[in-house]
């Protein structure tokens, strides 16, 4: 899709639909490579199989729709949703989990509803959300960081393959013996059971301010993101409004009880803030419009990723979040229309 | 009422008026039950029964039911029709009544039935009545079983668990394809995907049946629309 500018002479950059997402796909590469680097070959597995479902899916409802199916294909939205859905997946997942998320974001979560422009749902969380009920054993196994000091088995380029196509482990690794919990996780169960934050602290799996390999995994989706805040592919009131949703409450929190609750800097750097923040929640379909409106809904999802994780079963929520956040979306839009300048204000006078 | 316009209600109920599929009614019990193939099948039955002999009743009745308070009277019928099912469950399918719990009792509630009664039964005789009431009683009914049946298979990789509920008998765990399933269907969001994917099935089955009619009447009308002589 090209945004053609007909009036006075602008020098406009060259923008459309496929250079956009070329350019988030872009910004994740070095967040994708850390995540091999600490978390194994599975992620790359997990990856082509998410880009043959989600593209094959998306050319065979265009065929079914009657129309060109590489029109769409070219500007790579399943591509970006097919990479955020990896992102959210572990490592090691059976292929036909990461098929069945592939398929349901794009047939049902988007061409549904009449593809991209007119997703209600962000399609790659959808998919993750459906895969999370629907598979929670094999959604439960993240393996541990490749980190020299802790205690693990790590499978090889052709263990990850084989548990990938087949869901099995070969026979001398058990499940206990690859998969440790994450941070968030870890967190979550010692803090309901009683222990404090720095006793937690002292697990091997944490790290300076967040999960050992999550910190750095984070720092460049940071980077990523920041990159796409210059580069003005996104702006900052979805990223700002989710930072403050989610940091303030839980700085609150932290400077009420130090011991019985994690510190903002750890929910900053673990899990999926930082993605959240800067590549889901800014998906320009199913976010709020107006500058406003977009400060609301960074904000509603920061602090459902909150309570979710305070008071929630699940570790990490930025999935439901976003999701909950895509339904009060036209609400957000009808409550925080602009006011135009000479226009009466609603209920009152110009 | 001619026997051609019998079958016409009997395929409005199956098929073009379906309760569940056109008109969206009763929604309630065919969400929440429409678990297993078993639990869609005797709560269809049990639906289907009261739905043509409340047509029916409501059909004989009218001419003495004030219209002012029709809808208690329809009501009042409705609940002691159900309440009548309800104890048979009770004596003759103990198992299958706990398994479908308040979802029995609840079939008064069933907005299909009170429709039925107030759109036909209370404006057609008696035999034209019990014909509606079968066809849509039936049309419900084969929609629960194939929504059951659906999310079954799906949901846990089996067919026909449970079937002892209503033939007594051994427990029988049904026929396994899989040992787990696609966990979502049996859960609450799974019966609003495979309702929304049934509707979308019969509309486009519709759409295409639509297509092809319009097809063979054009073609049977062009040497008659353009005679030469």
């Amino acid at each position: 899709m090209e945004f053609v500018r007909r009036e006075a002479p602008y020098i406009a950059p060259k923008a459309n639909v496929s250079s956009m997402m070329l350019q988030v796909l872009v910004a994740l590469i070095p967040a994708a490579l850390a995540h091999v680097w600490y978390f194994g070959p599975g992620f790359l597995c997990n990856l082509i199989i998410a880009a043959v479902f989600c593209v094959g899916g998306e050319a065979l409802v265009m065929q079914l729709r009657g129309r060109p199916p590489l029109a769409t294909i070219s500007d790579y939205s399943a591509l970006v949703t097919a990479v955020l859905l990896t992102f959210a997946l572990p490592s090691l997942t059976p292929w036909w989990v990461t098929a069945t998320g592939s398929l349901f974001a794009i047939v049902i979560a988007k061409h549904m509803y009449g593809g991209l422009g007119f997703n209600v749902f962000n399609p790659a969380m959808v998919g993750y959300v459906v895969v999370l009920i629907a598979f929670p054993m094999e959604l439960n196994l993240w393996v541990a960081p490749h980190m020299g000091d802790i205690d693990y088995q790590y499978l090889t380029l052709l263990q990850t393959i084989v548990y990938t196509l087949t869901g099995s482990l070969p026979e001398t690794l058990a499940f206990d013996a690859i998969s440790r919990a994450t941070p968030l996780d870890a967190m979550q169960a010692g803090l309901r059971t009683m222990h404090t934050f720095s006793e937690i602290w002292a697990n091997p799996i944490m790290g300076n301010f967040g999960g050992r390999g999550w910190e750095w995994i984070g720092n460049l989706t940071l980077a990523g993101g920041i990159w796409l805040l210059i580069k003005k592919i996104i702006r900052w009131h979805i990223p700002v409004g989710v930072f403050a949703g989610l940091l303030i409450p839980m700085t609150v929190m932290y400077a009420i009880d130090s011991s019985a609750n994690a510190g903002p800097g750890f929910h900053l750097f673990s899990g999926a803030t930082i993605l959240c923040a800067f590549f889901i929640a800014t998906d320009p379909v199913s976010a709020a419009t107006s500058p406003k409106g977009r400060l609301v809904y960074g904000a509603g999802i920061g602090f459902l990723i909150f309570s979710i994780r305070q008071w929630g079963s699940y570790a990490d929520g930025v999935a439901f979040a976003v999701v909950l956040m895509n339904m009060a979306t036209p609400a957000i839009d009808y409550v925080t229309r602009p006011h135009i300048v000479g226009h009466p204000r609603r209920g009152g006078h110009p | 009422m001619t026997s051609g316009g019998l079958m016409e209600r009997l395929q409005d109920g199956l098929w073009k008026e379906n309760p569940g599929l056109v008109q969206l009614l009763g929604l309630c019990p065919l969400l929440a039950v429409t678990t297993s193939l078993v639990n869609g099948l005797g709560l269809g039955i049990a639906t289907m029964v009261v739905l043509t002999l409340s047509n029916g009743l409501v059909s004989a009745a009218r001419r003495w039911i004030l219209h002012e308070i029709r809808l208690p009277i329809y009501v009042v019928i409705i609940a002691s029709l159900v309440t009548c099912i309800e104890l048979m469950f009770k004596a003759w399918f103990p198992t299958l009544d706990r398994s479908l719990g308040i979802f029995i009792p609840l079939i008064v509630t069933n907005c299909a039935i009170v429709a039925r009664a107030e759109v036909f039964a209370s404006r057609n005789p008696i035999g034209a009545s019990l014909v509606d009431g079968m066809g849509m009683g039936a049309g419900f009914a084969l929609l629960l079983m194939a929504i059951g049946a659906f999310r079954e298979l799906l949901g846990q990789g089996s067919i026909l668990a449970g079937l002892d509920l209503i033939t007594g008998g051994e427990p029988f765990s049904g026929f396994s394809f899989a040992d787990s399933g696609f966990l979502i269907a049996v859960l609450p969001p799974g019966a609003f995907f495979s309702l929304a994917l049934a509707v979308a099935a019969k509309n486009a089955i519709d759409g295409k049946r639509r297509i092809s009619r319009r097809r063979t009447m054009s073609r049977k009308l062009r040497p008659s629309d353009h005679p030469r002589s």
